[in-house]
C-alpha cells in the first residue's frame, strides 16, 4: 500500500505526460505481483469500488477526533479524504501496513458492515500518504489526471525496460483478454513467458486516427487522385463487434460501452468489426450531437430514452468481414467490401458514410465550407483517406486527414480577469474563462479551459472592464477572480480553431487560438457550456 | 501570588516586560530588546540594545550590518543576566542555529517565551530544552491537528528516489535561507549524499555563517554560473522558495519543483505553487510536538503567541488547561518560514 500511496502522491502533483510516464513505470518495475497489477487495475480505471460513503468516514473520524477541531482542519484542507487520513490518529503497531492486494481483495468479498471495520483498522495502521490512497480507493474517488492509454504506454515502457518491443497498440488489443493482476501480461513484457493470447472472440481492435491537416504545407504535397473524402459525423467514434455470439460496442480508446447503447448492440446483426460514428439516427437522418448527449454517461437506458433518441451507427470502415481481418488490404478495397457488407445486413440502424467525389483541393474546399442540405450540415468537416491505405492502429502521419470547419463556438463563464498591456493596461482585458464540471457530489463547478484577448469595441472592453472591477472576489498580483457560480456569472462566447488534449491544464484540454466573440449578458451563466463538450470536440 | 500581566504583557510593540523595562521580539524599534532567534519577523534591526545569543547577534550581523544595534549583549545558552532584578535566561528552542527560548524569572514566578521551536532533532542546532514554568508562551504555526510533519529521513529518501528517478532533470528545492537551507543539506549528507550541492546567491553568506559554527555542510557551489544547462542534470540545487517560480529556475533543465515546508502537508498548498515534489519538513512544531510540550511543561498557563490559536485554545479548553491568546501582530505565518 505504501509503493501504490506514494505512486498517487506523486502523481497527483505531476502534469508532465513524460514524468508521470516514468512514475508510472517504475512502479510496475519495482513492485511485485500481484499489488502492481492491482495498482495498474486502479489507475485505468478497471477497479471501481463504491465501499464506503463520505458520511461513513466523517463518522468514524469524528468518534476519535473533537469534531470542532475536525470542521477547522476540514475548513482548511478542503477536501474531506485528506484532511481525515490527516488528523485520523495513528495507532503504530496496532496493526501491519496492509498491502494493497489485500486491500482489494477484502472489498471484493467482504460484506458491507465488515468492510467498514477493515476501513477503520487499516486507517489505524496506515500512515497520512496510505490512508490518503486508501480513501480515494474506498470512495471510488480515485482521480489522478491519469488517462488510461497512458498507464497502458506505461506497460510498453516496462516492457522496453526489459528489451521488448511493445507498442501501445499492442496492449490496448490485448486489454480485453487479460484481467487484473495482470500476472501473464506482466510475465510477457519482461520477458518471461509469451504474449497472452489475445483471439478471444468480440475484442477491441486499436483504431487508426487521423491527422489534422496543415492546409499551407500539406495540400501543395498531395494529390487529390489518391485520396477518397467523406464527411466527419458530429458523433462518437466507434467500433461495433459482434464475433461468435460477442457483440461489444467500444469507443475509440477502447472502453466498453455496450451498456449505454443496449439499442445499437442488439442490431448488430452481423458477423464482423465495424468502424464508423455512433450518432442519433431517425429514419435514416442524424440527429444533432446534443441528441446523442443525452444517451451518454449513462450506464443503463430506459425505454423512453431509447425511443426518443435512437441511436445508430453511421459505418466508415470494415475491420473484419467474418472471420476475414481486413485491416492489411488498401482502404480501396475495404470500402467495397464495406458497402457490401452495409447493404447485405440492411439494418435500419446501421448506415453508410457515403463518399464525396471531387477532382481539385479547391473543390472539396468549397464543398466543406457550403455543404449541401441535409444531414451533411451537421458534420465536423471532412476526412481524407489514401485509396491505398491499410488499417493501421494509431495516427500515422499521411495516410488519414482530418479536415474540421472552424472555427469552434462555446459559451464560457469569466473566472479571471488580468490587466492588458500597451494602451490597455489600465483595463482588465485578458480574460481566463471556464465550462462546467461535476464533481465527485455531483455538485458543478467552474473548471478553467483557457484564456484571451478581445477584440471588443472600447465601449465594450468599458463595461467588461467595470464588471471585473464590480464582481471581484479575490486579488493575485495583477489578476482578479471574478465572481462565477451557478446561479451568478459572465458568458463569453468563445471562438478557437481547435482543441488538444493537455496534461498541463486542469481540464485536461488546450485550446487553439482562441478569441472573445462575444458578450453573453443575456446568457445564465448555468446554460454555459459543459466540459464534456468540449472533450467532444477532441476526437 | 503575583499576576503574571505584571512581568509580561502584550503591547502593540511586542511582550514587554515592565519591571525589567524590555521587550521580547519587538516588531519595532525600542531601547532594549531580547531577542530569541534571526528570523527577520522576531529579530529587527535599530534597537538601542539587542540581547541574544551569540549566534544570534552573528546572524542578525550579517542580514542587517554590524550596525543594526547601538549596543550588543551577547548571552550564551544557560547564562543568566539580571535587570532590576529580572533574571533572563537564554535556552535552546532547536528552532535555527542561536534559537533560544526566553526564561523570566522575578519574585518566584517563571514565564518561559519559547519563540519559534520544535522538538524533533536538527544536526544544524542544539535541541529544544523543556522547562517548567507557571506560563508558557508559545507560537501555534501549525496548531491544526492536521499537521503532523513525517519523520525526516522519509522526506529526505523522497527526493533522493527522485533524483534518481529523473536523472536527466534537475532538482529545485525551495528552502527559507535561515535555517532550513542548511538543515535540508546537513540532511542529505547524513543521507549520504556527497555530491557538490548546488545553492542560490541569496544563501551563500547564512551558509557560510553556519560553516564557521562549525557546521560542515559539505561541498556548496554557486549555482549562478553560466555553464551549460546540462551540467545541473540530476544535481540538487537550493534556492529560497520565491526563487522557484522566478526567471532564475529558467536555466535549469526541465526542473523538479521541490519546496521543504511544513505547509507542504496540505496538497492544495503543493498545487498552487507549483509544487511537484512537495518535502514535509518543518522547523516548527507540529500538532504533536505543540501538545507533547505543553504536556511536559505543564504550565499553570499557557500563552499563544501567533499562529492557528483558536485550534489549540479548542485542544486546552478540552484538556482543562488554562489558556489565553495574545495575538501578537507582525509574526508572519508565513507560507516560506515554514
Ligand atoms: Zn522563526
Ligand atoms: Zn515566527
Amino acid at each position: 500500500m505504501r509503493a501504490f500511496a506514494h505512486l498517487l502522491d506523486r502523481l497527483s502533483l505531476t502534469s508532465s505526460r513524460n514524468a508521470k510516464l516514468v512514475l508510472v513505470r517504475d512502479h510496475l518495475a519495482n513492485v511485485s505481483d500481484p499489488d502492481r497489477g492491482w495498482a495498474l487495475a486502479a489507475l485505468t480505471g478497471e477497479l471501481n469500488f463504491n465501499a464506503a460513503k463520505p458520511a461513513f468516514i466523517r463518522k468514524a473520524v469524528e468518534a476519535r477526533v473533537d469534531p470542532t477541531l475536525f470542521r477547522w482542519s476540514y475548513d482548511f484542507v478542503g477536501d474531506l479524504a485528506e484532511t481525515v487520513s490527516l488528523v485520523w490518529p495513528a495507532q503504530p503497531g496496532a496493526n501491519r501496513e496492509p498491502e494493497l492486494s489485500e486491500v482489494v481483495d477484502a472489498l471484493r468479498s467482504a460484506s458491507r458492515a465488515e468492510v467498514q471495520s477493515l476501513i477503520e483498522r487499516w486507517l489505524d495502521a496506515l500512515d497520512p500518504d496510505g490512508r490518503w490512497a486508501l480513501l480515494k480507493l474506498v470512495t471510488g474517488g480515485l482521480r489522478v489526471g491519469l488517462s488510461a492509454r497512458l498507464a497502458k504506454q506505461a506497460c510498453a515502457d516496462l516492457g522496453a525496460l526489459h528489451g521488448q518491443s511493445v507498442t501501445v497498440a499492442e496492449i490496448e488489443e490485448l486489454w480485453h483478454a487479460v484481467e487484473p493482476p495482470y500476472a501473464d501480461l506482466f510475465a510477457w513484457l519482461e520477458g518471461r513467458s509469451d504474449k497472452p493470447d489475445a483471439d478471444h472472440p468480440g475484442r477491441f481492435r486499436p483504431v487508426m486516427l487521423a491527422q489534422a491537416i496543415d492546409e499551407a504545407t500539406d495540400f501543395p504535397k498531395l494529390d487529390p487522385a489518391d485520396y477518397a473524402a467523406e464527411w466527419k459525423w458530429d458523433g462518437i467514434r466507434v467500433q461495433a463487434v459482434s464475433e461468435r455470439g460477442v457483440r461489444r460496442l467500444y469507443t475509440r480508446t477502447g472502453d466498453d460501452v455496450s451498456g449505454s447503447f443496449p439499442d445499437v448492440v442488439a442490431g448488430l446483426e452481423f458477423e464482423g468489426a465495424l468502424d464508423g460514428e455512433l450518432i442519433v439516427l431517425r429514419d435514416g437522418a442524424l440527429g444533432a450531437f446534443n441528441d446523442l448527449q443525452q444517451r451518454l454517461g449513462r450506464k443503463t437506458a430506459d425505454a423512453k430514452l431509447l425511443a426518443a433518441y435512437p441511436a445508430g451507427i453511421r459505418a466508415y470502415d470494415l475491420l473484419l468481414d467474418g472471420e476475414e481481418d481486413l485491416r492489411a488490404l488498401p482502404f480501396a478495397e475495404r470500402r467495397k467490401r464495406l458497402e457490401a457488407f452495409v447493404a447485405r445486413i440492411a439494418s435500419p440502424r446501421i448506415d453508410l458514410s457515403p463518399l464525396q467525389p471531387f477532382e481539385t483541393w479547391d473543390g472539396l474546399a468549397a464543398l466543406r465550407t457550403e455543404p449541401p442540405e441535409g444531414d451533411a450540415r451537421l458534420s465536423e468537416g471532412l476526412m481524407l483517406k489514401r485509396w491505398d491505405s491499410a488499417y493501421e492502429a494509431g495516427r500515422p502521419k499521411g495516410p488519414w486527414f482530418k479536415w474540421k470547419r472552424d472555427p469552434h463556438l462555446i459559451d464560457a463563464v469569466l473566472m479571471y480577469a488580468q490587466r492588458g498591456h500597451g494602451k490597455r493596461s489600465s483595463f482588465y482585458s485578458d480574460y481566463t474563462f471556464g465550462v462546467w464540471r461535476e464533481d465527485a457530489e455531483g455538485a458543478r463547478f467552474l473548471t478553467p479551459v483557457g484564456k484571451a484577448y478581445f477584440g471588443f469595441t472600447d465601449e465594450e472592453l468599458k463595461l467588461l472592464d467595470k464588471f471585473v472591477r464590480d464582481n471581484t472576489t479575490d486579488r493575485f498580483g495583477p489578476v482578479r477572480a471574478v465572481k462565477a457560480g451557478v446561479d451568478f456569472g459572465l458568458v463569453l462566447e468563445v471562438a478557437f480553431e481547435g482543441l488538444q488534449r493537455s496534461t498541463r491544464h486542469k481540464s485536461g484540454v488546450a485550446m487553439r487560438f482562441p478569441r472573445i466573440s462575444r458578450i453573453r449578458w443575456d446568457k445564465p451563466a448555468r446554460e454555459a457550456d459543459e466540459l464534456a463538450t468540449l472533450e467532444h470536440m477532441l476526437d | 501570588m503575583l499576576k503574571p500581566e505584571s512581568l509580561l504583557c502584550p503591547k502593540p510593540d511586542g511582550l514587554y516586560c515592565p519591571p525589567g523595562d524590555f521587550y521580547i521580539d519587538p516588531v519595532r524599534p525600542v531601547d532594549r530588546a531580547v531577542i530569541t532567534h534571526g528570523h527577520s519577523d522576531h529579530a529587527r534591526s535599530g534597537h538601542h540594545v539587542a540581547a541574544a545569543t551569540p549566534e544570534t547577534l552573528a546572524i542578525m550581523g550579517e542580514r542587517y550590518g554590524q550596525d543594526f544595534a547601538h549596543t550588543v549583549e551577547p548571552i550564551a545558552y544557560g547564562q543568566t543576566v539580571t535587570r532590576n532584578g529580572v533574571e533572563i535566561t537564554l535556552v535552546p528552542a532547536g528552532h535555527v542555529l542561536g534559537s533560544a527560548q526566553a526564561v523570566i524569572r522575578w519574585k518566584g514566578l517563571t514565564m518561559v517565551v519559547s519563540g519559534d521551536y520544535k522538538r524533533r532533532r536538527d544536526p544544524t542546532c542544539a535541541a529544544f530544552e523543556p522547562v517548567p514554568c507557571d506560563v508558557f508562551i508559545s507560537e501555534a504555526t501549525f496548531g491544526l491537528p492536521i499537521f503532523r510533519h513525517p519523520p525526516d529521513g522519509d522526506e529526505i529518501a523522497k527526493l533522493l528516489k527522485s533524483v534518481k528517478q529523473f536523472p536527466e532533470r534537475a532538482h529545485l528545492v525551495g528552502a527559507y535561507a535561515l535555517g532550513k537551507a542548511q538543515r535540508i543539506i546537513m540532511l542529505l549528507r547524513e543521507a549520504g549524499w556527497d555530491r557538490t550541492i548546488y545553492i542560490h546567491g541569496a544563501l551563500e553568506r547564512l551558509c557560510a555563517l553556519y560553516q564557521a559554527h562549525g557546521i560542515d555542510l559539505g561541498p556548496l557551489a554557486p549555482a549562478t554560473t553560466d555553464a551549460a544547462k546540462g551540467q545541473f542534470a540530476g544535481e540538487i540545487i537550493v534556492a529560497p522558495p520565491s526563487a522557484l517560480q522566478d526567471r532564475w529556475s529558467r536555466r535549469f533543465p526541465d526542473p523538479v519543483a521541490a519546496f521543504a515546508s511544513g505547509w507542504m502537508r496540505v496538497r492544495a498548498r503543493a498545487r498552487q505553487r507549483g509544487v511537484e515534489l512537495p518535502i514535509i519538513l518543518s522547523d516548527h512544531a507540529d500538532w504533536g510536538e505543540l501538545t507533547d510540550t505543553i504536556r511536559e511543561v505543564a504550565p499553570g498557563e499557557l500563552w499563544i503567541t501567533h499562529g492557528r490559536e483558536e485550534a489549540l485554545l479548542r485542544w486546552c479548553e478540552l484538556q482543562g488547561i488554562k489558556a489565553r491568546a495574545l495575538a501578537l501582530v507582525g509574526y508572519e505565518d508565513d507560507e516560506d518560514d515554514g
